[in-house]
């Protein structure tokens, strides 16, 4: 009984020899508000964009393109005879803002983006289940060269385009992101019988990573302002994302050439279930042009 | 009564030690490595570290937090976390252990040797880490230069990046301490 009475008085003596200072630190550490980061490789999911966005001060240099369909046969070399390319600058203003131009031969298009990342997915101290962000684009197509080409009362208004579209992801893992596109396009000229001014759309995609530098990505946009005689297919997109440090290279196969959201999410001709798959590469190069904080 | 007399003396003891205890906390924290491979020189600065030491004992412990590493490049910031270190699942680098050859009363630099339990990207290792400690008013100020071989705690490069990231960093760590 004494000797029980004896460790008794000791215990905080004892308590205090084994005294865990990690654990006293992690204790004070607290609850912090832990961000997801990196939930896709690019800021491209493969025709169409990720909620990523550019840090501050750094440039992408992206280089894209779509081969011929690979249902051309021999005499086409599988659709490696012909190229459309669009050639495009990604920058961050912000961290949660990014500016793009770019340059598409599909239509010889110009495009802008603004893309604004608005929600974050987060743990910790704040949870919120997903990251969204808002793009909003605009597109005028140089082609064909004359108004008159189309018809006498078509004007140079009627060249441009808007996109819309609020991007959301969940990172379900490291290895797992999914993404859901609400999208709308506006032209403001189109072939009446065939297509509506304003097109809303819905698209699906996601990256599974396979690898710490390789990932597998799909992308799928469902037009629902198609019209029945509509001479368009919706753009379905299978890809392969290879990183290495400043570079991200990504493989894809893909239904749609244009590269502009007017041109792959309304103006798609090919069926890829017909066989009409182009292969495609986008090509990216990161610049820091001012020091991270 | 000698029982008695035995957890007296045993009681005051153990008040006088917990009495007597100095714990320090950091005040200030400097982390950086340096990585010099064939291509390109990669520094990171990290000033988010916690620490506690308890200059009684020697007991000394630190946490890192790794999301807080600061790079030149954003990408390499992102690249860091999501790739080698895997932040998501590793959050924290740590270090346990005890620092021997301080002495409280001494002032000026003191030589002195860590010895203990570092933890990076989930693997953890004994490692026994030189240094210095210098008294300033009632503040310590502690520096120690070392080498991590990313190897040994399972980080691995990518055979396209191995030119450009090495295979071992230098490990600059500088904090002040307050007492507690």
């Amino acid at each position: 009984m004494k000797r029980l009475f004896i460790l008794f008085l000791l215990s905080p003596c004892l308590a205090f020899a084994q005294d865990d200072l990690l654990a006293e630190l992690e204790k004070d550490s607290g609850n912090e508000t832990e961000y997801t980061f990196a939930t896709f490789k690019g800021t491209r999911l493969a025709n169409g964009h990720t909620i990523e966005t550019k840090n501050e001060g750094s440039l992408e240099f992206i280089f894209a393109h779509r081969f011929g369909a690979i249902n051309g046969g021999w005499y086409e070399m599988y659709g490696l005879d012909e190229a459309l390319v669009r050639l495009g600058l990604d920058y961050g203003i912000k961290d949660w803002l990014s500016f793009s131009i770019g340059r598409n031969s599909f239509d010889k298009t110009m495009d802008s983006y603004v893309k604004i990342r608005a929600l974050r997915q987060s743990t910790g101290a704040k949870t919120f289940p997903f990251s969204a962000t808002v793009l909003l684009g605009g597109a005028y197509k140089f082609s064909p060269e004359n108004n008159s080409d189309v018809s006498d009362d078509f004007e140079n208004v009627d060249r441009l385009s808007y996109t819309g579209q609020v991007l959301i992801a969940r990172k379900f893992s490291t290895n797992l992101s999914l993404q859901l596109m609400p999208s709308i396009v506006h032209k403001n000229a189109v072939v009446a019988s065939q297509e509506e001014n304003d097109q809303f759309a819905l698209g699906f995609g996601g990256r599974i990573k396979l690898t710490k530098s390789v990932a597998i990505t799909t992308e799928y946009y469902h037009n629902f302002s198609m019209k029945d005689d509509s001479p368009y297919f919706n753009p379905l997109a299978f890809g392969i994302d290879i990183e290495t440090g400043g570079h991200v290279f990504q493989l894809v196969i893909t239904n749609a050439v244009g590269l502009t959201e007017r041109a792959f999410i309304t103006e798609t001709r090919d069926d890829f279930w017909d066989g009409d798959i182009h292969l495609g590469f986008n090509v990216t190069r990161t610049f820091q042009l001012k020091k991270a904080k | 009564m000698y029982n008695k007399i035995i957890i007296l003396v045993f009681g005051f003891a153990c008040i006088s030690l917990i009495a007597s205890a100095q714990k320090y906390t950091t005040e200030k924290t400097f982390v950086s490595f340096f990585s010099d491979a064939a291509i390109e020189d990669i520094t990171a600065e990290n000033t988010k570290t916690a620490g506690v030491f308890n200059s009684t004992t020697g007991d000394i412990a630190f946490s890192v937090p790794i999301k807080d590493y600061e790079f030149a490049k954003s990408l390499m910031k992102e690249h860091f976390n999501e790739k080698y270190m895997e932040t998501e699942k590793y959050p924290k680098s740590t270090f346990q252990g005890k620092i021997t050859g301080y002495n409280p009363e001494a002032t000026g630099v003191q030589n002195v040797t860590s010895k203990g339990k570092l933890s990076i990207h989930g693997q953890t290792h004994e490692v026994e880490i030189p240094g210095t400690i210098e008294k300033q008013g009632d503040k310590l100020l502690m520096k120690s230069k070392f080498i991590v071989k990313l190897e040994d705690y399972k980080i691995t490069i990518p055979q396209l990046l191995w030119q450009n990231i090495a295979e071992q960093v230098e490990v600059t760590v500088d904090f002040t301490f307050k007492p507690q």
